[in-house]
């Protein structure tokens, strides 16, 4: 499996280690009214789809960068590939 | 407990029952019926199970056709008396995960839950050819797990003490002992062997038959086993399930069990419900028939790999997840490269063997490594699922908790700990102390 690096382009998946869903990037305020209820649904709950999935890697034999990467869980076809970090700016975020 | 009959359940009528008897022992298998069909030309064989058409209605439904959901089946009848049932597969019986695995049986846990339910497990797989007449091939040829350090060797005295301490069995063996055990084994390699624990009660078993042997007994006792019946949604109504739409049609049933190790997620999904759970790729891979060279199951302890030798020969060996989300049902290479550079590690011989198969089975990886046997939000909706790379093992005490479960809406007592809620309780069962990282299980 290839993954195209946004800035290093195309790198071997052997390069890179899997965290899991990008709804990761979305950690829930610990001050709401139902903190408890949104981080058990952040930490435990996953929507594990068949198809196409956006998922968390990071480049450690790289550049170090988290990426988002869309890929189909049945053919592993990889359609998008973005920096976490942009995807957390586009969301608001400062970094 | 006897086979081949439905529990006869108005008075017992005498003649019904010498009939019953009479067909009981034609049907069952034993060495005489062998040398019988032998003299009499193999035409007295029967279809070890009927194809029927799905009835309206059932009291019960079990939603997958694999190793569980045909212990869950047989269990209802046999133990809890249940009389309407049927379990659907979309596939054929034992073509998902049942098919998919490296048969093995242990029962070395170290929680007291886990110790609990698996070594009930253990003790059902034991007796459990009696029970089915049926040959499953369990034979516990001793599981041993390799330590190739001081560390590691301290980690197994932990352990198994830990084991001995709740009544399971496990002991440390010298170097010495183990050369005598596995002389082709190389203990001097890159990561030279100091010893191992052996677990003496744990080993393999023959994975179709245990599908067809609970689908056999379950059938003959009336359970209606639906193939190529692939479920496509739910029929929920006030928070209630009425039954299952199918490609068969609808279905009505009182409850539905799901038990569809692997696709736990895109059922459940189906209900509206989220699950604690991520599907990954476990490979296994068996190579052409050899001789006898590995007598029992061996497990590697500077990489991660497992191996032994079916009955037919063929060594049965595995390794890692693929470590990242995957319903593909087929692996990647640099796991297939792993497992054989490991392979060839521990037993330097086998370079010379060749590969014969290799496949990928769908893991149902929950965020603390333990399964979920218990109802769900909906009303009669449960859950049997989220057996990491471990159903196999857990087949006939999941199928006796779950076939608990669904007819007395009662947790089983070995099943208490194994809630769906744990997740948001923090009662977890995290053997490894891994967190919620599936891929890294």
């Amino acid at each position: 499996m290839i993954i195209n690096h946004p800035l290093l382009g195309p790198r071997d998946r052997q390069e890179f280690t899997y965290l899991g869903d990008a709804c990761l990037i979305d950690r829930p305020g610990w001050q709401a009214e139902d903190a408890m209820d949104q981080f058990f649904e952040y930490v435990y709950l996953r929507d594990d789809p068949a198809g196409e999935h956006r998922e968390l890697w990071y480049h450690e034999h790289g550049d170090r960068s988290w990426l988002v990467v869309t890929r189909n869980t049945v053919t592993h076809e990889i359609t998008n590939v973005e920096l976490a970090s942009d995807v957390a700016r586009k969301q608001g975020r400062s970094k | 407990m006897g086979f081949g009959i439905a529990p006869i359940s108005v008075e017992t009528d005498r003649f019904h029952e010498l009939g019953a008897i009479k067909e009981k022992n034609a049907m069952s298998y034993s060495g005489l019926r062998v040398i019988r069909e032998a003299l009499n030309g193999q035409r007295g064989w029967k279809p070890a199970w009927r194809n029927p058409e799905p009835k309206p209605n059932y009291d019960i439904i079990v939603i997958g056709g694999g190793g569980h959901g045909l212990a869950t089946a047989h269990y209802l009848v046999t133990k809890y008396g249940e009389k309407s049932i049927a379990v659907v597969e979309k596939g054929w019986i034992g073509s998902g995960n049942a098919g998919r695995n490296t048969t093995i049986v242990r029962g070395d846990y170290t929680l007291p839950p886990n110790t609990r339910f698996y070594d009930h497990s253990v003790g059902l797989w034991e007796k459990m050819e009696r029970e089915l007449n049926f040959n499953v091939m369990h034979s516990q040829r001793g599981v041993l797990f390799l330590h190739h350090n001081d560390a590691e060797r301290d980690d197994h005295y932990r352990k198994t003490n830990i084991m001995r301490m709740q009544g399971t069995d496990g002991e440390i063996l010298g170097p010495e002992k183990l050369r005598k055990m596995y002389p082709s084994m190389n203990f001097d390699g890159r990561f030279p062997i100091t010893g191992a624990y052996l677990h003496r009660r744990g080993g393999t078993a023959r994975h179709d038959a245990v599908v067809w042997g609970y689908a056999r007994s379950a059938d003959r006792r009336g359970v209606d086993i639906l193939q190529n019946c692939e479920v496509t949604g739910f029929r929920i109504e006030q928070g209630k399930v009425l039954g299952i739409e199918t490609t068969h049609g609808f279905i009505g049933a009182k409850k539905v069990g799901v038990s569809v190790a692997g696709n736990t997620s895109r059922v459940m999904d189906m209900a509206g419900i989220r699950t604690p759970i991520e599907s990954h790729v476990l490979q296994a891979f068996v190579s052409e028939g050899l001789k006898p060279i590995i007598p029992g199951q061996v497990n590697y302890g500077a990489g991660h790999f497992y191996i032994s030798q079916s009955d037919k020969g063929g060594l049965v060996m595995g390794g890692d997840l693929d470590k990242y989300n995957s319903c593909a049902q087929r692996g990647n290479l640099p796991v297939f490269e792993s497992v054989i550079e490991a392979a060839v590690t521990l037993f330097p011989m086998l370079s010379r063997a060749r590969l014969l198969r290799a496949w990928g089975g769908l893991q149902d990886m929950t965020m603390d490594g333990h399964a979920v046997i218990d109802e769900t939000p909906i009303k009669g909706l449960y859950l049997n699922g989220g057996w990491c790379y471990g159903g196999f093992k857990a087949t006939p005490a999941a199928g006796e908790c779950f076939a608990h479960l669904l007819s007395t809406e009662q947790p089983h007592e070995l099943a208490k700990p194994y809630r769906l809620d744990r997740f948001r309780t923090g009662y977890l069962l995290d053997e490894k102390g891994q967190g919620p990282n599936p891929n890294r299980q």
